[in-house]
């Protein structure tokens, strides 16, 4: 019986094993290709590290990329926490002349193209010294966050019992220590998600940094491995190019593995739904 | 302090009940201060970083503004105007539109069939997903950066592949013709971001009742028919998001064409969003990129509530 029921469902097996295996195939491909042989790159002969070896002394040093990206996404997810949390609960719990403006607002983010905004910050950013600067990157990078986070952030402290900080007030705990002692243990898994978010949105961006950065010692590791492209004498080194894709994507599939329930309920929370 | 306390536990219970307009007490002034304080950082950061920045990008689009110069006065509406001047105006705003229209239907039917197929949980499904979700993880610049090795001349697997099979004779070019280039683009896309709209739908699948597909089982409904007049229909909500999601994301791709096409070959793929980026940079007219940028901001604004209108009166 059991054997039938398979047998029926075989034509189901092989599409959707096809799906996987197209869906797989070029994360696989990149990272053979990166320390495999291949004409014209740093690994011509077996299979070795030459491509990464090449990526570590490029330019500024692979070091210096991994460190910029870092502070970038460090900066970024540290200021999308603090603003969500707080602005969140804000939201949530109080009412307050201009709430729902302001909150309409930080929608119409999600309304304006990227580019439309990037030009008129580079100037104004400019202005104030914060080109070239990753501070300057992480501010911009941070605003973008704000419509995802504050709404998820907003609909996790109203899905808290306001009794919880209630008996919290009676127990004497002004608005601010109940915030960090009781709710903050139960927005948690908000915060996880909003975080998760601004770290990948982070980590990943480009066009922000194609236009605020300037010096290719300050690029982030994405802007840096498609600029490696364009030098090395003319000639197109294919290679190194895979092993910094397959330095980018490590992080991110390593914590989207480990992290995917809190990435699947950035979905559910109709966070997205707008 | 703790009976104070306990007055605003009580009036937090009522404060939610419709408007019987109080008089503003004491305690309501002093919570709307507290509720200021908390959103004061969210403020000061859409003040500055985004309010702002709008305003300038308005007066830009009304000045002749270069990069290195700044601003050298008025210049309206000569930044509007100047637009049709450039060539590549039309021919990226048709390309960017085929190219929302082709991904928008690939994308949103193959996430549609793969999240019905995903949907029943079990263990191959749950590996399915992850699979398909797993491209979704990488930044769209690294998937542009994997797939200029993929589709490479030098290092590609697929045409080697395909050689040995049999299927061509000599080597496949992805990115050589304005056609290739523009299916490459949407092959890549479709991989990074199907698995992101598949969740979307699975969500909105799941929040169908068991009970109505019972229903309609026992009235005899066919698959086609649970599918045509029970799912689909359930469905709007889910398939409104994620059609106003790509057609916005689509418009203003970047990303994939500066990387992978380059916009080329012969400016065949540049979007309107590279146009922006090429007044601004390679040209340095802050103002005529200022200009398309309003242009680009109004359509889209347009765009975004005709969409909103289109699929709410439906339902």
């Amino acid at each position: 019986m059991r054997f039938v029921k398979n047998l029926t469902r075989t034509p189901y097996y092989v599409l959707t094993g096809g799906l996987a295996i197209i869906f797989l195939f070029p994360l696989v491909w990149s990272a053979f290709a990166s320390v495999s042989a291949q004409g014209g790159t740093s690994q011509t002969d077996g299979f070795g590290f030459g491509n990464y070896l090449k990526l570590l002394e490029y330019d500024a040093g692979l070091g210096q990329f991994i460190l910029n990206s870092l502070i970038v996404s460090g900066l970024t997810v540290a200021m999308t926490l603090v603003i969500s949390l707080l602005g969140g609960y804000a939201f949530a719990r109080f009412t307050f002349p201009g709430k729902n403006a302001l909150f309409l607002l930080v929608l119409a983010i999600l309304m304006v193209p990227y580019a439309s905004l990037l030009v008129p910050l580079y100037v104004l950013l400019g202005n104030i010294g914060l080109v070239d600067s990753l501070v300057g990157l992480s501010l911009v990078l941070t605003m973008y966050q704000l419509p995802f986070s504050l709404f998820m952030m907003r609909i996790s402290f109203e899905a808290v019992p306001a009794e919880l900080e209630e008996s919290a007030m009676v127990d004497g705990c002004n608005s601010f220590s109940a915030l960090m002692r009781i709710l903050l243990p139960a927005v948690q898994p908000g915060l996880i998600t909003v975080g998760l978010f601004a770290f990948f949105a982070a980590w990943n961006d480009f066009i922000a940094p194609l236009i605020l950065i300037n010096d290719s010692a300050k690029s982030p590791l994405p802007l840096a491995v498609a600029n490696l492209r364009q030098q090395a004498m003319g000639a197109v080194d294919y290679g190194v190019t895979e092993a910094g894709v397959v330095v980018l994507a490590i992080p991110c599939i390593v914590l989207f593995l480990a992290l995917q329930r809190f990435y699947i309920r950035g979905f559910m929370s109709g966070a997205l739904k707008g | 302090m703790t009976t104070h306390a306990v007055a605003d536990a009580q009036k937090l219970t009522t404060a939610a009940r419709p408007p019987e307009r109080r008089k503003s007490t004491p305690w309501m002034r002093r919570r709307a201060r507290l509720g200021w304080l908390y959103a004061a950082p969210t403020a000061i950061f859409v003040l500055l970083l985004f309010v702002v920045p709008l305003f300038t990008v308005g007066q830009m689009s009304l000045s002749d503004w270069s990069l290195l110069g700044g601003d050298k006065g008025l210049n309206a509406p000569g930044n509007f105007t100047g637009l049709a001047d450039n060539p590549l105006l039309w021919p990226s705003v048709g390309f960017t539109l085929t190219y929302t229209a082709i991904v928008t239907v690939i994308m949103l039917t193959l996430a549609l069939g793969i999240a019905l197929i995903v949907q029943e949980a079990s263990r191959w499904n749950s590996f399915l997903r992850t699979a398909i979700l797993v491209p979704s993880a990488l930044g769209l610049a690294s998937a542009s950066l994997l797939f200029w090795g993929l589709y490479s001349p030098n290092i590609g697997p697929i045409s080697p592949v395909l050689e040995w099979l049999g299927i061509i004779d000599e080597p496949m070019s992805f990115l050589g013709t304005p056609t290739a280039a523009l299916w490459s683009t949407v092959f890549l896309v479709v991989w990074r971001f199907t698995g992101f709209y598949m969740l979307i739908l699975m969500v909105g699948l799941q929040g169908i009742p068991a009970d109505i597909y019972e229903a309609a089982r026992i009235d005899g409904a066919g698959r086609w028919q649970t599918f045509r007049r029970i799912t689909l229909p359930l469905l709007r909500p889910s398939i409104a998001m994620t059609l106003i999601l790509c057609i916005t994301g689509s418009l203003l791709a970047f990303d994939q064409f500066y990387i992978l096409t380059k916009g080329g070959p012969d400016n065949s793929t540049i979007t309107i969003v590279q146009l922006i980026y090429r007044e601004a940079f390679q040209k340095f007219d802050l103002g005529a990129a200022a200009a398309l940028s309003v242009v680009v901001l109004v359509a889209l604004v347009i765009i975004n509530v005709v969409q909103v209108r289109a699929l709410r009166e439906k339902e």
